[in-house]
Parts: C-alpha cells; structure tokens; sequence
C-alpha cells in the first residue's frame, strides 16, 4: 500500500523549474496538519511507523539493518537495479524527535541512507532526504544534485522551518564539494554545518557539540573500502569481454590454431588483476598512476601465463605468441586499473588527465601490436 | 599505508591576501590539504589534493581557486569521445567513496 502523497504538484513544480515556494506549500494544494510529507511505501520494512508533527506525519525508520536491506546493498554492488536503489526524498524520523532535535541531510541513494540511519540507535534526530536521483552524496555533489536548490526545494516541500525550531542543518562533509555553506545558510535561514566523513562519527559529533576531530574529518581508502568497489568493476569489464569472447569464437573457425582455455584463463586473469587485485594492493604496489600499477602486475601475470604454458621449454610455443601475451595482458590490466581512478577517493581530475595522455596512446599500440602478433602466430603458426 | 596520487598536478591556488583565516577550508577538506598559521590558511599538501572543490566552494571570502573536477578515467573518456567537460555519470554505490 502507498500512502498518498501531495508530491505530484512538486513534480511539476521541477519540470517548470517554478519558483519553490509558491507550488510546494500553496495554500491551495492543502498543507493542513493531516498531509503527508513523505511519500513512503507503508509496507516497507524499515519503516516503523510513524510520527505526528504539527505539519503532518512523518515516518520513523528503524535503526536496524534488516536482511533485504543488506541484501539490496550488495546487489547494488555488483550492479543489480543500482542506478534505482533509491529512497522517496522527504523527512524521516529516527526515535522520537522533537523541535529542538537536530536534523541530518543525506542523499536519496538508499544504500546511504541505510549507512547513516543504522548508526542512529538510541537518538533522537531528523533525516532530511534531499533527491539525489538515487546517487550517494559524494557524486551527487560533485554532480550539483546534491546542493542548494534541491536543500531549498527540500526544505520547504518538507516545511522543516515549522517542524523544528531549532536552526542548524547537519551536512554530511562530502556534501561540501556541492554547495557553499555560508550561501545556503543565508538562502535557508538554517545554519549549515558540516558533520563527519563518515556516519559512525556522527553521534559522537553530536556530543561534541557539532565538532568535528581531524580524524573525523579526514577521507579514508581502506583495503576494505577498495574491496567493496571492486565487484562493480569486474561485472563491468566482463559485460564488455563478452563481446571479445565472441570475436575470438568467430577466428576460432578459421585458424590454425586456435584460441583455447589459455588464451581464456590468460584474459580472465588480466582482468582479475586489473579490476580486483590492483585495486586491493594499490598502496603497496610502487608507483604512483594507476596505469602503471595495473601495468606491472599485468606484466608478471603475462609471464606467469607463458611459464605455465611451458614457454621458452616447449618448443610448439612461439616466441611471438609469448610477446604477444606479455604486451596484451599488461596492457589489458592497465586498462582496467586505470578505470579505478573513478572509484578512488583521492585522484585529481587534472591528475588522471595527465595519466590518461601518457597511458592510453601506449594502451592502443601495445595492445595492437599484441593482437598482432598472437594473430599471427594463429593464422600462419609462427 | 597511505595512498599518494600524481605529484605537482593540482590546480589549487590560495589567495593569502583575501583569507581571513576562519577555517572553513580545512574544516570541509577531506585531504587535511590546509592549515592555518598566524591567523591565515596555508597550503600543507598540495599534492594531497584531489580537486574536489569544495574548499573553493566554501570559502566566504573566494580565497581559493581549483578546477573542480572528477578523478575518474571513464568519465575522462567520455568526455574525450563526446568533447565535452568529464562528467560523473555512473551511480555510486559506496559511502566512503566516489562513483
Ligand atoms: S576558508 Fe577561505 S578565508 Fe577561511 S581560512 Fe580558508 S582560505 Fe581563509
Ligand atoms: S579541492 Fe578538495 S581536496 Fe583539494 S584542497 Fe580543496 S577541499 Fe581539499
């Protein structure tokens, strides 16, 4: 069951890019005291039930993480449904908070939101969905979703200035990239502060009276959090190799000899390294461009491959079949590596730019040249 | 250990004259880039930057200037193919990260 909702006016309100205030809280599209401010699905098991506040009522959520949603969570990791795992934007309740209780901006991307609300056991706070399009709040505010005019539409759709009294917005800090604080409290009239990096700060940020430590403040890359981005990355790269795989079926039939289970543990391998390994051991792996990290391993890899297939000894495998691997397979490691950089939390655009004028042109050759080669040795079994 | 990017590559700039010292820079950088000293921001780690803007953003007084940009090969691509500025178009899916 859905519980209605006066949202379709704000709908409209976007596309015309209408001022605010005016569609969202005219007094003709009814903002009694009965409304709804949020749009939620009532069978949702994280939410429940609900609170009355003078402008309407307010789901409260549950601080516990239930089965579905981890399960979500890890769907959306490895790409299933992950551009829809998304929340209705609106005001949520955690315990029972009141007009004094301090409010927690976050973005709409329902893995997000489940981050920050298990952490909120036994307090008593506000959440504040701004709609992000289902993206967490470090894209979002690179993108602009996540910043002042979706705060405001927010706000004021929400009518979060009659709910609480109180005058402070916590923002998460990598909301900061998306708009300037000193401009959103004067356009809002709430006083923006930016919270911790991370949501298992935030109470204790609260009992510091909203201040931040330095720890608290700073980006960290854990092995753990590389780890978790790496399924995407691999479920991507081999949705591309399909198509490679195919090619490959095809020159199958008209070779001499012909692409095998090497050739294919050899590629699985290279992507491996690229998508996974590269980026787990990425502090340790020297160097500093991603490329180059995933290049070396990739490199190793390709002369593990020959070793195992019996090169220099064994006399039926070709030298130039062996080049062709150490070229292709590094460079194929590169490539993905390199993709990392997207997934990283500390790589300057102008930093990946100038990695990308040096390693894409040498990408192309050696990969070509590779191809080449084991093409060669394929078709005339040199 | 620490992960270390690209040196000499950041485009941010102080702009000491117009700084007031209050702080806010280093209270949104997640890279501990500045510090303040004798009542004015300092850049500590240039090379620690990874040009996300937000410092830029939040400075009252327009004391900073990067490029704000994202670090992301694909987008870098994309935006080769398509001539246009690199834009984050994938959706993210973690919380401590980007896309
Ligand atoms: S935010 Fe701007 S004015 Fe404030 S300390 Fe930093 S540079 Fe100076
Ligand atoms: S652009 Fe981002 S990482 Fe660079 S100094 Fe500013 S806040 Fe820090």
């Amino acid at each position: 069951m859905t519980v209605a909702s006066k949202d379709v006016g704000m709908m409209t309100m976007i596309e015309n890019g209408n001022e605010v205030k005016r569609t969202c809280c005219s007094s003709n599209s009814g903002c009694g005291s009965s409304e709804i401010l949020v749009e939620y699905a009532g069978n949702e098991k994280w939410i429940q039930g609900v609170i009355n506040t003078p402008k309407g009522v307010v789901p409260v959520v549950s601080t516990q993480l239930n089965f579905s949603d981890i399960l979500g969570s890890w769907k959306a990791r490895w790409g299933v449904n992950r551009m829809n795992y998304k929340i209705n934007p609106g005001l949520y309740a955690v315990g029972t908070p009141d007009n004094e209780s301090p409010v927690l901006v976050t973005a709409n991307y329902k893995s997000t939101f489940d981050s920050l609300r298990k952490e909120l056991a036994d307090i008593n706070t506000w959440i504040l969905v701004l709609d992000t399009k289902g993206i967490n709040v470090w894209c979002a505010a690179g993108k602009g979703t996540f910043g002042t005019k979706e705060l405001l539409t927010r706000i004021s759709c929400t009518k979060l200035h009659e709910i609480v009294t109180q005058r402070t917005l916590i923002l998460p800090q990598l909301g900061a990239p998306g708009l300037s604080a000193h401009e959103a409290s004067r356009q809002t009239g709430f006083q923006v502060v930016y919270g911790p990096v991370r949501a298992k700060d935030i109470k204790e940020f609260i009992r510091r009276d909203m201040t931040a430590t330095p720890e608290m403040r700073t980006v960290k890359f854990t092995t753990y959090d590389r780890l978790v981005l790496t399924p995407i990355e691999l479920v991507e790269a081999i949705k591309v190799s399909i198509i490679a795989f195919g090619i490959l079926f095809l020159l199958n039939l008209i070779v001499t000899i012909p692409f095998g289970l090497d050739d294919f543990y050899a590629y699985v391998g290279a992507l491996i390294i690229g998508c996974v390994i590269t980026p787990v051991l990425l502090p340790w792996i020297p160097g500093r461009a991603f490329a180059w990290k995933g290049w070396l391993l990739g490199f190793i890899w390709a002369v593990v491959v020959n070793l195992i297939n019996g090169w220099p000894q064994l006399p039926s495998y070709s030298l130039v079949r062996a080049i062709g691997y150490l070229l292709v397979l590094s460079s194929i490691s590169s490539f993905y590596a390199m993709n990392f950089t997207g997934a990283s939390t500390y790589t300057s655009s102008s930093g990946v730019i100038k990695e990308m004028k040096i390693a894409v042109p040498i990408i192309i050759i050696t990969v070509s040249l590779g191809m080449l080669l084991i093409l060669l040795n394929s078709f005339m079994g040199i | 250990m620490k992960n270390r990017y690209l040196k000499d590559v950041s485009t941010l700039i102080l702009n000491t004259e117009k700084c007031t010292g209050c702080g806010r820079c280093i209270e949104v950088c997640p890279h501990h880039v500045f510090s303040i000293k004798e009542r004015k921001a300092e850049i500590l780690d240039k090379d620690g930057c990874m040009e996300c803007g937000a410092c830029a953003k939040n400075c009252p007084l327009n004391a900073i200037e990067v490029k704000q940009g994202v670090g992301c090969a694909y987008a870098v691509i994309m935006g080769w193919i398509t001539r246009s500025e690199p834009s984050c178009d994938c959706s993210g899916g973690n919380d401590s990260g980007c896309c």
